[in-house]
């Protein structure tokens, strides 16, 4: 019985989850590009959002952005400096410029990391082939969440 | 604050050793002088200086391009030499047949390509020009567009116009294939979202990780590519780009390569042919 009931519980929680994620066609933003609500319903984890910025197979933040506080080599700079990007933007504001900064800037060079369509001869990654769309999102919510959990603690 | 935060990305990029887009003069074989830097022309909005990519590359790179003992493409040259009176095809004939001596009538071909063969009615590479050649004349096989024996021959067709002034024609018959390159120059493909202008024209200079970002001047192809270990090709770079924005790339040889190309050939009308150029 008692099996039964955290079964049970368990399904339920797994589905309230899920419910609560954001799919990256129904992302809402505001008029200046902010998104408030998560968009994984689970709160982000900062040291996963550091691994998310730092790796190339992942992020990749850094090929663009410097953050000082990253060991990461080779930092680019065809992005703004991320220090201090706390004390500039608040967390719905981080939120949206990783998921699309488009909405933000429209005439950044930034990638969106949770969009799935809308693109000029979409690839399949990058095999050079046709991709379907929607594609998969750069990022998953949960990234999107621990990046951006990562740089609210980036203040100066 | 924000100093401090920009004089720590400075450190940083001098600690990585590189440098930053330099004033220095190539010059090929202590004799060929090599314009590297020039006023943009005037139907480029977004620059007003273009650079070689010579200029984006660290000392020593630069200096594998100066001495022809040095420059590893030079190999590949050397085989299309003995290529070039090869006979081969049906008709018994070999490109010295009716080109002679390669350094009098190669003498600023390269400079001029991409450009429009009357005959045809269409905007010709070089690469299409050596295929109908040795097609139509000569009875043989097509080379693969972007093969070696391909390259190898631009490079040795290059060579004979380093030193001169690209000069591609933009206008007239070629005007709406140029026109089609300069859309696709501008357009943001694939799943980044990026043109050739976002890494080309908007940040020149800057960088991607290591990656030194250079103005995707052509007048150095077909380049010694450190990392392919061999020459790669306008069209081979133009594939790997696009494929590298997350798109659904074009195929080298394909029409809208052979717009892109011409488009991106003359927004090098000023430089130097430098071909065969070494990059990482």
């Amino acid at each position: 019985m008692n099996r039964t009931l955290t079964a049970i519980a368990g399904v339920c929680l797994a589905t309230t989850a899920a419910a609560q994620e954001v799919a990256p066609l129904d992302v809402s933003f505001d008029e200046y590009g902010a998104i408030a609500a998560s968009l994984s319903g689970v709160p982000g984890d900062a040291a996963a959002g550091k691994e998310v910025m730092s790796e190339r197979s992942i992020g990749n933040c850094v090929a663009c952005h410097q953050v000082t506080a990253l060991e990461a080599t080779f930092q680019g700079n065809v992005g703004p400096s991320l220090d201090g990007a706390a004390d500039r933007w608040d967390e719905s504001q981080l939120r949206g410029i990783v998921a699309n900064a488009k909405m933000t800037f429209p005439e950044t060079v930034m990638p969106a990391f949770y969009k799935v369509n809308g693109y000029i001869r979409p690839g399949d990654a990058y095999t050079g082939k046709a991709g379907t769309e929607p594609l998969p999102p750069l990022l998953s919510a949960q990234q999107i969440e621990d990046v951006v959990a990562y740089l609210t603690t980036l203040k100066e | 604050m924000r100093t401090t935060g920009l004089l720590t990305a400075a450190i940083a990029l001098v600690a990585t050793g590189a440098v930053a887009q330099d004033d220095h003069q190539l010059v090929t074989n202590g004799d060929i002088e090599i314009v590297t830097e020039a006023p943009a022309p005037d139907y480029i909005s977004g620059l007003r200086t273009i650079y070689s990519g010579w200029r984006f590359r660290d000392a020593s790179l630069q200096e594998m391009q100066m001495d022809d003992f040095e420059n590893p493409a030079i190999i590949a040259v050397d085989k299309a030499i003995v290529q070039w009176s090869t006979v081969d095809g049906t008709e018994g004939k070999s490109c010295a047949s009716c080109h002679e001596d390669v350094e009098q009538s190669m003498l600023g071909v390269r400079a001029v390509y991409p450009k429009w063969n009357e005959d045809a009615g269409e905007v010709r590479t070089l690469a299409m020009q050596i295929n109908d050649c040795r097609t139509e004349n000569m009875g043989a096989e097509a080379w693969k567009y972007d093969g070696s024996d391909m390259t190898g021959a631009e490079a040795l067709i290059s060579m004979q116009s380093r030193g001169m002034p690209v000069n591609v024609a933009i206008d007239g018959p070629v005007a709406d294939t140029w026109k089609q390159g300069e859309e696709m120059y501008y357009t943001r493909y694939g799943q980044l979202e990026l043109s050739c202008a976002s890494c080309h024209e908007e940040n020149y200079d800057n960088y991607i990780r290591a990656d030194h970002l250079s103005q995707g001047q052509i007048n150095g192809f077909p380049a010694f590519r450190l990392k392919n270990d061999g020459l790669v090709q306008t069209h081979n770079r133009f594939k790997g780009c696009i494929r590298d924005t997350r798109a659904e790339t074009y195929s080298p040889g394909s029409a809208e390569f052979v717009a892109l190309e011409l488009y991106v050939a003359s927004r090098g009308n000023g430089l130097s042919v430098e071909a065969p150029s070494v990059r990482p």
